[in-house]
């Protein structure tokens, strides 16, 4: 390959004088790079909730996921960064088929949630939604009563057999998510008349109503306060003892207080994977590099 | 050099900004005055029509001594008894002056051709008072109710009125009695149509037009809210729906009379439903409002935020769920605003039911989906047309009416979204 190069390279020399060959060679370099660029660092992890193997997703034409394969463990934070646009959310999305809604969306690849690849023809979307829970960006309670909200799931999937077990589960949900000692004497109000944290909260307890075995998390700190964050940050530590959760964050310090892995991804690809403390210390990639030191965002 | 270029810019704002607010000081006054306009017309219109209207609530009435002549009313034969005959004498009795064959005849004319209803009414109900004479209140004839309401004026010639100096002192002779009185006018809300000004009545037409809306709302609102969750939620964005799209559009803008000659050709020629019917004019109705809720609850449905659409799929709601349990719920106050909306629409037309023969003369108040029928707007066109004097004030008491149902279908419009609007 390299000799080749040269001969090219000495005949642009030529053709269109030294500068403009070296701009040339210069884009064709970085091309190469996207093509072949491989994760650094280990995707996998010994004991998987949920594999993805070569996942592909396309917009109509547009690729906004590139060949990303990568594990989610058991009982751990996975803390997805990069800038925007990237496709976190489309990548987060893809582990539970939110991305089913979006028409154009095309996803090719393998993820599997305890051996059972989702994407096959024969998998259920509704069962899988009660498997893998997702809060969004922005809180979005239903314009319901907060006891209504943490109930709908259970209620809808059959969780319960009476009124007795369908209380415990919205008691034992809304503590949590660390909303109980503030909500228990309003149950019957509107969730929509909480503030932004404890709106948040109450996504997190209407998604683990229905006991999922993952949590996906879109930016769920972005439209809140530092401290509402920080009573969110503590109950993703607190609910990693139950739950595999994945968390898509702007905010580095919060990826490293609350994540074991993290996962950086740069124009749609997987660009490093690794535990979070040695991402944030010593990056091996100089794109992970230059987005934790703050080069760009 | 920084300081001289910042108090420039001052300046230069400043200058701007007296025209700026200018600007807004003439467009708010444009606003105004727009909307003084269209609320002076919109009085001078409601002025004129209670002007015109309100005297129809009330009815000038005789009261007559009849005498229930055992002779004329056979108690096995009530229904064919010649009640016009027992008005006239007791009319006849009030005036016992009177002499002359032809004055007689006009005294008879004083009074209502109802009268002679109401005594059969009477003696129907009760067939024991037969052979007694009775006070009965009955309707004077639509001219002399003009006379008295001064719709016919005393001050002109004789020759340019329809009363005659004779007849005006008769009834002056009917007042000083006090036996002639207005009363409230029990006939307008109780009788359908009639030839006579004074028997004429809107019940009629206001059971066409609620029979011909229930049809209406029954067919076109479950129609059309799931015509628009299908287009909105499942069908596929392809070609065809948008041209669905496109043509329902279209729809909700063609002339209305345009669905009455389509309803003519396929429920009466084709489907030989019965003529004039409420039913048909319902159907023909729906096919007119469908597009406009069809629209109104697509654009409803629309206007839900999609957070709550993925909240939903999150927890693992099905499609249906999620549309029945939040969407649905969250769209309705629209739905309803749209179909009320489009209800009042269906209660002003007029055009498309003309073409179905809604517009026959008829009598009888209706009592069911398949007789014949009219509806108030109907009702209104066709006493506007009227030569009496009289039914111009009933023209405009039937549009106060119907501006009065209009109004409250629009209160409930309001009332409904205000009271399940929900905010997230
Ligand atoms: N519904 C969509 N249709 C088309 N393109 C989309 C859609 N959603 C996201 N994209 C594109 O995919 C890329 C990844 O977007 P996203 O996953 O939202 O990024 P991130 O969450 O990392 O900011 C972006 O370039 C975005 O423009
Ligand atoms: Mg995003």
């Amino acid at each position: 390959m390299a000799p080749a190069m040269d001969t090219i390279l000495d005949m642009r020399d030529v053709i269109m004088g030294k500068d403009e060959a070296e701009a040339a060679v210069a884009t064709k370099a970085r091309k190469v790079d996207r093509d072949q660029r491989t994760t650094v660092g280990v995707p996998f992890v010994e004991e998987p909730r949920m594999i993805c193997r070569e996942v592909n997703v396309f917009y109509g034409d547009k690729h906004a996921i590139n060949n990303v394969s990568i594990d989610v463990g058991k009982n751990e934070v996975l803390a997805m960064i990069g800038p925007s646009g990237c496709g976190k959310s489309t990548f987060l999305r893809c582990l539970n088929r939110m991305n089913d809604t979006v028409a154009s969306c095309r996803v090719t690849g393998e993820i599997l949630l305890d051996a059972l690849n989702i994407y096959d023809k024969k998998v259920d979307v509704v069962p899988l939604r009660a498997q893998v829970g997702m809060v969004f960006q922005k809180p979005n309670p239903f314009p319901k009563s907060i006891f209504d909200n943490v109930a709908y799931g259970p209620k809808i999937h059959g969780l319960v057999n009476n009124k007795t077990e369908l209380n415990d589960v919205v008691e034992d949900s809304l503590k949590k998510a660390g909303l109980w000692n503030e909500v228990s004497d309003r149950l019957d109000q509107p969730g929509t008349g909480l503030s932004g944290g404890q709106q948040q909260r109450l996504c997190i307890a209407r998604a683990i109503a229905v006991r999922p075995e993952v949590i996906l998390m879109d930016e769920p700190c972005s439209a809140l306060d530092p401290i509402a964050t920080a009573t969110v940050e503590d109950l993703i530590t607190e609910l990693k003892e139950h739950y595999t959760i994945v968390i898509v964050t702007h905010n580095m310090q919060q990826a490293a207080r609350v994540s074991q892995r993290t996962a950086y991804f740069h124009l749609g690809d997987l660009v490093e994977v690794g535990p979070t403390d040695r991402i944030f210390t010593n990056p091996r990639h100089q794109l992970t590099e230059d987005y934790i030191t703050g080069r760009f965002g | 050099m920084s300081e001289n270029h910042q108090i420039s810019t001052m300046d230069r704002v400043s200058v701007g900004l007296a025209a700026r607010y200018r600007k807004e000081r003439r467009f708010r006054l444009f606003g105004i005055s727009a909307i003084v306009a269209s609320l002076l017309f919109l009085a001078l219109l409601l002025a004129s029509i209670t002007a015109k209207g309100y005297t129809a609530f009330r009815q000038t009435e005789v009261l007559l001594d009849v005498y229930l002549d055992p002779a004329v009313l056979d108690v096995h034969n009530l229904a064919t008894a010649n009640y016009a005959a027992l008005v006239r004498d007791a009319a006849l009795a009030l005036f016992s002056q009177v002499e002359s064959r032809q004055d007689k005849r006009i005294i008879g004319k004083l009074i209502s051709t109802g009268a002679a209803y109401r005594l059969q009414d009477l003696v129907t109900s009760k067939p024991e008072l037969i052979g007694s004479t009775r006070p009965i209140w009955v309707p004077a004839d639509d001219e002399v109710d003009m006379f008295v309401k001064g719709h016919i004026p005393r001050d002109v010639p004789e020759a340019e009125r329809r009363v005659s100096d004779k007849q005006a002192s008769w009834i002056d002779q009917l007042v000083a009695a006090d036996r002639l009185k207005l009363k409230f006018n029990t006939a307008f809300f109780q009788a359908g149509d009639s030839r006579e000004p004074e028997l004429a009545g809107i019940r009629g037409a206001a059971a066409g037009s609620m029979f011909t809306l229930a049809i209406t709302l029954l067919l076109s609102f479950p129609v059309g809210v799931a015509a628009a969750v299908y287009l909105e939620e499942f069908a596929p964005k392809n070609r065809w729906t948008d041209l669905i799209e496109v043509n329902i559009n279209n729809l909700a803008a063609i002339p209305s009379i345009v669905f009455g000659l389509l309803g003519l050709a396929v429920f009466l020629n084709f489907m030989n439903l019965p003529r004039s019917a409420s039913l048909v004019g319902g159907l023909v109705l729906t096919l007119m409002t469908l597009p406009t809720i069809i629209i109104a609850s697509r654009a409803s449905l629309k206007s839900v935020p999609p957070s709550i659409r993925e909240a939903a799929l999150g927890v693992g709601a099905s499609k249906m769920q999620t549309i029945s349990h939040h969407i649905l719920p969250l769209a309705m106050p629209g739905m309803m605003t749209g179909a009320i909306i489009g209800m009042a629409r269906a209660l002003g037309e007029t055009a498309p039911l003309l073409m179905i023969g809604m517009v026959a003369f008829i009598v009888d108040v209706p009592n069911s989906f398949s007789d014949p029928a009219t509806v108030l707007p109907v009702q209104i066109f066709l006493w506007a047309d009227s030569p009496e004097r009289a039914f111009v004030e009933r023209t405009s008491a039937a549009i106060m009416i119907l501006l009065l149902l209009l109004l409250a279908m629009n209160a409930a419009a309001v009332f409904l979204r205000n009271k399940f609007e929900r905010r997230w």
